[in-house]
């Protein structure tokens, strides 16, 4: 494992940030990516469902496998159409 | 480690400072297989074995030497914590102290430090030996990193097997925008043998989050940048000037204007680190000059938290922001270095921070009196950043080989020069009121009947650099000046 050292005064948190969060969700795009393991979907069929009352647009990705990080032109997709992203993991 | 239980609790008790792992009282030797000499002597020490406490390392195979039950050292931590720099490496040790070292086979120093006569009878009486493996370069920065790194007070960022050490510079917003090398312990520590200072030396206060920062964290910075071990000293001190209240690089940073930091190096230093003060001298080619500007950058968006689009507001910028740092060519100069200027004698290291932006070059192939390039000069200096406005800039003029061999030639001194441009550049006042020109920008009515400097008195710098071809000068335009923005600083490199 590669150990780097922090060039910075350290003040912030060494993990990345998280995302600024939605101020609301109604009439926001909505993606929901399924990482391709078993009954992610029913999971997230729910999710569409409880978005869509509350007014979300929602788009669905998939990714072709779990096992691997998203492929660069799907996260680029969604960034491209979607206000905010639900990735579900499910077993 | 030890073969002998109460060697080891002797030389355990005697560890006073446990900086270093304690060794077993008697004879001590560190041998490798991968050793010709090691090969030759292990006889030597089956002797010694039987006639006095000995212990031996061994480095790379646990079976060498054969029946003396061999301290596996594989790991190369004592050798390294004990500094040995060859095999075989013999020592004597009093309640767990080296207190005798023989370097190599040599039966009289051998024989001296054991108090046994007669060893290796059929060798020869000396026999240099190798290189121990824990100077080897494939493993002494790893173990540098392992028994040195503790004097590293930096958060450790442990990236996961996915993560690529390239992009997690970009990734953490630690970049400039161009690759970075990856600060592992190894090369930090590397880093820190430029200096004498300790790592946790306060070095400056840094804009615009003022952080002190230590050492360490310039170190880690210049590391990332690109710079050797021997620019480092160079950072350290631009890091200094640029904090003075007199730089004020906070100020700098903010500035929507387009400078940034430029620094200027004199003194032998720019030789012994390799810097470039000729040809091209502004451009790229040269990893000090390129190098050791970044650091500083790094160091205020880093260390400060000094970043574009942040605390940077600049409209446009300047590809120097990247890092502008070049050296004066001395040797070819009629004049004596921009440091004396500031009080520092010829021949001393030091570095001046100059609150400028890009260069711009004069061009000028035909005069060949110093009249006539001083005109030139000064035709240029009075449009500098806008024909209408004076004494808010300072300026770098810097003069090439071919233009300073004019007023070589001519017996002009640097103040000779200096004065004339102050002179050509007095304008009057009544073209640069507001709206003179068809100009809406300009200065008050009231300098209407005046003359009217474009710069200070101490606003000219005049610099010697670049190629032995070409009779071309330039201009480094500054940014606000005095008090209510950036004086030029220098100072002696440490």
């Amino acid at each position: 494992m590669t150990i780097l050292l922090d060039p910075t005064s350290e003040r912030v948190p060494a993990a990345r940030e998280r995302a600024a969060r939605l101020a609301a969700i109604e009439g926001r795009t909505i993606g929901l990516l399924d990482i391709a393991k078993m009954r992610g979907d029913v999971f997230l069929d729910r999710l569409e469902e409880r978005l869509a009352e509350r007014g979300a647009k929602v788009l669905r990705f998939k990714k072709p496998t779990f096992t691997k990080p998203a492929p660069i032109d799907l996260r680029q997709e969604i960034a491209e159409r979607c206000d905010a992203v639900v990735e579900a993991l499910a077993d | 480690m030890a073969t002998n239980p109460a060697q080891a609790a002797d030389a355990q008790e005697s560890d006073e400072a446990g900086a270093r792992p304690p060794l077993p009282s008697g004879v001590v030797a560190f041998v490798k297989r991968d050793c010709p000499t090691c090969e030759l002597v292990a006889p030597v020490l089956a002797t010694l074995a039987k006639r006095v406490p000995l212990t031996v390392y061994t480095q790379d195979d646990p079976g060498f030497p054969e029946a003396l039950a061999p301290v596996d050292d594989t790991e190369l931590a004592v050798s390294w914590q004990h500094g040995i720099e060859a095999v075989p490496t013999l020592l004597r040790v009093e309640s767990g102290r080296e207190v005798e070292r023989a370097v190599g086979w040599h039966r009289e120093e051998w024989e001296a430090l054991s108090g046994v006569e007669g060893l290796g009878p059929g060798l020869p009486a000396l026999r240099p030996g190798c290189g121990s493996l824990s100077v080897d370069p494939a493993h002494a920065p790893a173990l540098r990193a392992r028994f040195e790194g503790g004097r590293l007070r930096a958060r450790r960022v442990a990236l996961s097997s996915l993560e690529d050490e390239m992009e997690i510079a970009f990734e953490r917003g630690w970049s400039d925008g161009l690759p970075v090398v990856p600060p592992t312990e190894a090369r930090v520590l590397a880093m820190l043998d430029g200096t004498d200072r300790d790592p946790q030396d306060v070095v400056a206060t840094v804009p615009p989050d003022l952080v002190p920062c230590t050492v360490e964290k310039v170190a880690i910075n210049a590391v990332m940048a690109g710079c050797r071990p021997e620019y480092l000293p160079v950072v350290l001190t631009a890091v200094e000037a640029a904090c003075t209240d007199a730089f004020n690089v906070h100020g700098l940073l903010a500035t929507t204007m387009s400078a940034g930091p430029v620094l200027i190096v004199n003194g032998p230093i720019r030789r012994r680190i390799g810097m470039n003060s000729g040809k091209n001298v502004f451009g790229q080619g040269n990893r000090a000059n390129s190098t050791i500007g970044r650091a500083l950058q790094f160091v205020v968006r880093n260390v400060g938290g000094g970043r574009p689009g942040d605390v940077d507001r600049a409209t446009l910028g300047n590809p120097g922001k990247v890092g502008f740092c070049f050296a004066e060519d001395e040797e070819g100069s009629p004049w004596t270095p921009l440091a004396t200027d500031f009080g520092l004698e010829a021949g001393t290291n030091a570095v001046t921070l100059f609150p400028g932006e890009g260069p711009r070059t004069i061009v000028d192939q035909l005069s060949r009196e110093p009249e006539s390039l001083s005109r030139s000069f000064a035709a240029a200096l009075r449009s500098m950043l806008s024909p209408k406005m004076a004494l808010a800039f300072d300026v770098v003029l810097v003069v090439s080989p071919e233009h300073a061999r004019i007023y070589r030639e001519a017996g002009w001194s640097k103040e000779d020069l200096r004065a004339k441009l102050h002179a050509l550049t007095l304008m009057p006042g009544d073209e640069l009121v507001r709206g003179a020109g068809g100009i809406a920008e300009g200065l008050p009515e009231g300098v209407r009947g005046q003359s009217i400097p474009k710069f200070r008195p101490d606003g000219i710098h005049i610099v010697h650099a670049g190629g032995g071809a070409g009779l071309f000068s330039a201009i480094i335009p500054g940014w606000a000046n005095g008090a209510m923005g950036s004086q030029t600083v220098c100072r002696a490199i440490d």
